[in-house]
């Protein structure tokens, strides 16, 4: 029998992957809402950035932290580059195409990462990585505390980002009506980019947030990329609460499932929940906000 | 002389089989294996528009399904064969029947396909019946009656012998009404069934098909190698494997695939002659995707080669 | 022939098609009018079975097809085109008309011949072995109605043929649709241009706002003051006699 105390215990431990989870998730569903591209480089990009970020860490002697708002620098950079110099290119006509090259940029980004950094695993040490808070009868990870704490407050100010300034409704507005934003003057080419680039900025903040707590390896973007659908489209695509909410349902959805069915079957509650969710109830919990 | 290149293929094809090298024999069998499991996506991916990120499951059960037969239940090979393929097919008529039902389409079928391979491997790799992550080995017995073979031609053979008959389905696609009214679902599903065809059911008689062809390849596979494990069965890297042969070579045509598996096959060895780094083929082959995918929609096989032209349909 | 009884349906707040009865006679050409978002077309697409409808009946010889698949209702003679052409782009003209030839002929030199000979009877002849995207507009109308032809439907839903045709076009496809009704096929026709039904319609039904507002031969329909306060506007006489 499992007892309360392990469950308590799951349930928590879910609760806190799920903050990084959503964070990822909202990257893919703003890039989704937006360019209505399902962008299937999204697991490799975060494997990028975690090795942007694992790269700052090993030689210039940053803090994960530290290295947080560079790498959303960085990766807003290589996601605008990305839209600009292959995906947009590429997109229009049907999303069978946009799918296979966003594939086609997965599997690049991968193979290249593996001739790179070879196909080891690679871990960062911090002084922090084991410390824990007593929290009642629970034991808390201090580096998932802060991580869960940094993603909501991260998706906080995305959602206020969207929802309050002039580039924000920009986006907005286009993501509604492409043909309508071009008439009062706004450009959808560079907001397609300016969107794909923030979605990808997304993966910059919480690839160093996994830093401490995970690994890194060319492989590693494949963990996440069939985790990071199923968020979004159990939440709907294109929904930001959707993202959230959805983020923290898999991240327990995933301890329970490793809880319950142990370490090598565990994993299947996530495909499950995905296929389930896409054969009974295609829009998701959220209808996308739009 | 060019417009008898499929012949020329075919003649090439068949040379390893009279010769004694092993290398060039093996590198035969790797190209026409991958041109069937490329053929194995294109029956349905191709001609069908169903694009699939996880074919690697029909792979999987077929190679699955002969391995346990025969180290289980100690049934014979050559009747575990027709068997995978029977399960492939069903295994792609009840993916087809539960996705095209709740109408995924494009995008989400990719995924939901992926999602599928995925729920596989996980279970292979927990399920007694699969020995886990173990992986089954099957027992070394050469001879023709265990469908194990001695002598590579032999094995060539038969891998060439099964990739006709994957090409004879195309071909029949080409021709025939299923194929014709498959290919109109393809290009526009509105139409098609104003048209009169039953969608859900013409899709999924295509992954069924597909499914029984990609299992059979499963069954060579197994038999070639004497061991399978989740992540050789069902893992991402073979559905990108099948997608990227049918893809390059030119999703929707006969040769497509055959073209596909030899270029991917050259660029492999030649890759390895520059720079023998695990990845380096591999992101090559992502790279040649991008391209096909902007500039060349119909792969190799849409260059004007002759015999490749799109077959009109002529005066009865 | 085909009778459609309280059609209705919703989308979120908006009626689309509030109460629609019609009657279609075998033999007939019968046409349903009315200004753009009518909702002419989400009635078409209810008969035909692309939108299922909130409610009404729909019944085609005899046979209630409310809620058939569209696939089913082409298989029992009733075939509509789409006032957005949709080619088979990848395909030749013939092996577009051939896709509804194979819904009645199954060998394949049969519907191939059968599709070149439907072709040919529309006037695209000389275009049967080039792709379908390399047609103009006019063209890819009569390919619409050539490969609805082709499945030898006994009632034929054509939706809009003659939107975007210059006037020599449209009388080209006006003689095609009285060939194609003496051919024995009965005709709804959904459109937009009163005159052009005129010359064509037996029966001419209106459509506004979702809700039929008149039936009748084409003239008198369009001498319905219903008919002209729809087309013109909410009070659109007293605002053209004020500009005056």
């Amino acid at each position: 029998m499992i007892s309360l105390s392990i469950l308590e215990a799951g349930l928590v431990n879910g609760l806190l992957t799920g903050g990084v989870y959503a964070l990822i998730a909202l990257g893919l569903t703003l890039i989704y809402g937006v360019l209505h591209i399902v962008n299937f480089a999204h697991g490799s990009l975060l494997m990028v950035a975690m090795f942007g970020g694992w790269m700052l860490v090993e030689w210039a002697h940053l803090d994960p932290y530290a290295a947080l708002p560079l790498m959303i620098v960085v990766m807003f950079a290589i996601g605008w580059g990305l839209y600009a110099g292959v995906i947009g290119r590429i997109s229009g006509g049907d999303d069978r195409r946009i799918l296979l090259a966003t594939l086609g940029v997965a599997i690049v980004l991968d193979n290249l990462a593996l001739v790179l950094f070879t196909g080891d695993t690679r871990t960062i040490e911090t002084p922090y990585q084991f410390a824990v808070i007593e929290a009642g009868p629970l034991l808390l990870s201090v580096p998932k505390l802060i991580s869960f704490g940094v993603a909501i407050v991260l998706a906080l100010l995305l959602w206020a980002f969207m929802a309050r300034t002039d580039m924000g409704r920009a986006i907005r507005a286009v993501a509604r009506e492409p043909d309508g934003a071009r008439l009062v003057g706004i450009r959808p080419g560079r907001i397609f980019a300016l969107a794909y680039g923030i979605g990808i900025a997304c993966l910059g903040a919480a690839a160093c947030l996994l830093l401490p707590t995970f690994y890194v390896s060319p492989q590693v973007g494949n963990v996440f990329v069939l985790t990071a659908f199923t968020i979004v489209v159990l939440g709907g695509m294109g929904s930001f609460p959707g993202a959230v909410v959805g983020g923290l349902l898999i991240g327990v959805t995933e301890s329970l499932g490793g809880l319950f069915l142990g370490e090598s079957l565990g994993p299947i509650g996530i495909s499950l929940v995905f296929i389930l969710v896409l054969l009974f109830r295609p829009t998701g919990l959220f209808r996308a906000a739009r | 002389m060019l417009k008898y290149w499929p012949v020329l293929l075919v003649v090439a094809a068949l040379l390893p089989l009279a010769s004694s090298s092993q290398f060039l024999v093996n590198l035969a069998m790797l190209t026409a294996f991958s041109a069937l499991l490329g053929q194995g996506w294109n029956i349905a991916c191709g001609f069908g528009g169903l694009t699939s990120f996880g074919h690697a499951v029909f792979f999987g059960i077929g190679a699955y399904a002969v391995a346990i037969m025969q180290t289980r239940f100690g049934i014979n090979p050559w009747f575990g064969l027709p068997a995978a393929a029977v399960l492939g097919a069903a295994a792609g008529a009840v993916l087809g029947a539960a996705a095209f039902r709740a109408g995924l389409r494009g995008s989400y079928f990719a995924l939901v396909t992926l999602a599928f391979a995925e729920v596989f491997r996980i279970l292979a790799n927990s399920l007694e019946i699969t020995k886990g992550g173990l992986g089954i080995l099957i027992p070394l017995h050469p001879a023709l009656a265990n469908f194990q073979f001695d002598d590579r031609r032999e094995a060539y053979a038969l891998v060439l012998a099964v990739l006709a008959v994957a090409m004879g389905v195309a071909a029949w696609l080409r021709r025939s009404r299923f194929g014709a009214r498959l290919v109109a679902v393809r290009e526009n599903e509105d139409a098609a069934a104003a048209l009169g065809i039953p969608l859900v059911r013409t899709k999924t008689q295509a992954l069924a098909l597909s499914g029984a062809v990609t299992a059979t390849a499963g069954v060579l596979y197994a038999q070639m190698f004497l061991y399978v494990d989740p992540s050789i069965a069902f893992g991402a890297d073979r559905s990108v494997e099948m997608l990227l042969v049918a893809m390059i070579g030119g999703a929707g045509t006969v040769w497509g695939p055959v073209l596909g598996a030899i270029v991917l096959h050259l660029i492999q060895d030649t890759a390895r002659l520059l720079i023998d780094t695990p990845g380096f083929a591999p992101m090559l082959y992502g790279a040649i995707l991008l391209v096909i995918i902007a500039f060349m929609p119909n792969g190799i096989a849409g260059l004007r080669l002759p015999a490749l032209r799109r077959n009109r349909v002529r005066d009865a | 022939m085909l009778e459609v009884r309280s059609l209705a349906k919703r989308f979120g707040g908006l009626r689309a098609v509030k109460d629609v009865s019609l009657d279609v006679p075998a033999g007939s050409i019968t046409a349903l009018i009315g200004p753009n978002g009518a909702g002419k077309t989400t009635t078409f697409a209810m008969i035909a079975g692309f939108t299922v409808p909130d409610s009404g009946a729909v019944r085609f010889a005899g046979t209630e097809i409310t809620r058939w698949r569209p696939d089913r209702i082409a298989a029992l003679g009733m075939v509509r085109t789409f006032q957005i052409t949709q080619p088979f782009a990848g395909l030749t003209v013939a092996e577009n008309i051939r896709v509804g030839a194979f819904l009645r002929h199954h060998d394949v030199t049969e519907a191939t011949a059968r599709a070149r000979a439907v072709g040919t009877r529309l006037g695209l002849g000389p275009m049967l072995d080039r792709p379908a995207a390399a047609l103009t507009v006019a063209g890819r109308k009569r390919l619409e109605v050539a490969r609805a032809l082709a499945t030898e439907p006994r009632l034929l839903l054509l939706d809009e043929v003659m939107a975007g045709l210059n006037p020599s076009e449209v009388n080209e496809i006006v003689a095609l649709i009285r060939q194609v009704r003496d051919g024995g096929v009965t005709i709804l026709l959904i459109e937009h241009i009163m005159q052009a039904v005129a010359a064509l319609a037996e029966t001419a039904h209106v459509l506004a706002e979702g809700a039929l507002i008149a039936s009748g031969t084409p003239r008198q329909s369009a001498a319905d003051p219903a008919v002209v306060e729809a087309y013109l506007g909410h009070g659109a006489a007293a605002r053209m006699a004020r500009h005056e």
